[in-house]
């Protein structure tokens, strides 16, 4: 050991613990973990599970309910913390990502993965034994298929990744229907069909501008292998469905008519925009930033308009009784 | 004898010395858990008034 290192370590008794085999103290602040649950995605879940949890027939006290969201929102934020635990190489090379605490440093991986089993474990017993069972091994499932067969499996071998990890994020209107009525019907399958197609459009229209960093870290996302005129038919395809299953809910009688004006002109804005998205051509990505950001405000819409139009009536109605 | 042999004997007796940054982070840290942990009593608490019995008895 050089004289410069020994007098470093004297005066950083840390650094010699850790030269020494022993474990680092953490510098990770509160910030860290809850960056670490994904807030931003987690509220997304937390919204649409509520929109389930609102319009599903049957009575369920505002407590019962609370506490459903609450699991179904710490299951989120658990898959959040096992995905960046193990796509910590990968988010260290994105723009993006390369702000996040494991690869910053400041939570260790084997600390975000504790934390991560911690919490969706908590989250499903929780919601099993408060809830019900259904709900719980929804969320279970929902989990694992995110971190499992998302994170571990399909991002980093297909472009179809986010076509079929897609379903992880579709999952949470279902689990809260499941929360009130212990069951699953068509409805809730609509709500989940409708984040399901939705999921594709959206993250491709991203991809099509970080292109570069998505081929930087590996990531065979639909540009980087098939590449930009193949995305936006598959973007423009993806909405050709989407949009029509946002409608539904109209027509079969889950919703009324403000939900099937809101889904025709928001679906329409969504064509329209994914037409644009077609016929731009790089290096312009005005028409990719704008479905990008449209694509959050039509999702939002609908479960909105159907929180307002079914669900919020009935939670005031559960609430009174 | 070495100042490296020195700080392994130091850190034998003393064990690791955390810096002010790492005890401010590990204090904010033990409240986080303690008010999760506090939030969770309650919400058992508030479950069991609102169920009762029924607690136990959980449908599919």
């Amino acid at each position: 050991m050089s004289h410069i290192s020994e007098g470093a370590d004297i005066r950083n008794p840390i650094a010699a613990g850790a030269r020494l085999g022993l474990a680092e103290p953490s510098l990770a602040s509160v910030g860290d973990y809850i960056a670490l649950m994904k807030p931003r995605v987690m509220s997304l879940v937390v919204f649409t599970a509520l929109v389930g949890l609102a319009v599903a027939p049957g009575s369920l006290h505002p407590v019962t309910g609370f506490t459903a969201l609450l699991c179904i929102a710490v299951g989120a934020g658990a898959a959040g913390a096992l995905n960046m635990w193990y796509d910590a190489d990968i988010d260290a090379v994105m723009t993006r990502t390369a702000r996040r605490p494991v690869p910053m440093g400041r939570v260790q991986p084997g600390e975000a993965l504790a934390f991560g089993l911690t919490l969706a474990s908590f989250a499903v017993v929780v919601l099993g034994l408060l809830v019900n069972v259904l709900a719980a091994a929804l969320l279970a499932f929902t989990i694992f298929f995110y971190v499992a067969v998302y994170t571990m499996w399909l991002k980093r071998s297909t472009p179809q990744n986010i076509v079929i990890g897609g379903a992880a994020g579709a999952f949470p209107p279902m689990i809260g229907w499941a929360a009130v009525t212990g069951s699953l019907s068509l409805e809730p399958v609509l709500l989940f069909m409708i984040i399901f197609f939705w999921t594709p459009p959206h993250f491709w229209a991203l991809a099509l501008y970080r292109t570069e960093d998505y081929a930087r870290a590996g990531i065979p996302m639909l540009p980087v292998v098939a590449g930009d005129a193949s995305t936006r038919r598959h973007i423009l395809l993806y909405t050709l469905i989407l949009v029509p299953i946002g409608i539904a809910p109209w027509p079969l009688g889950f919703a009324g008519a403000l939900y099937g004006i809101t889904a025709i002109v928001s679906g329409t804005i969504m064509l329209a925009l994914a037409c644009q998205v077609l016929r731009e051509r790089r290096p312009a990505e005005r028409a990719s930033r704008h479905l990008f950001a449209f694509s959050i405000l039509y999702l939002f819409l609908l479960f909105a308009v159907l929180l307002v139009e079914r669900g919020w009536g009935g939670l005031l109605a559960r609430w009174a009784a | 004898m070495s100042l490296g042999i020195a700080m392994n004997e130091q850190l034998k007796d003393d064990g690791i010395v955390l810096t002010e940054a790492q005890k401010r982070a590990r204090r904010s840290r033990s409240i986080a858990i303690a008010l999760s942990l506090a939030a969770l009593v309650v919400l058992f608490y508030a479950m069991t008034l609102v169920k009762g019995p029924m607690l136990l008895i959980r449908p599919m």
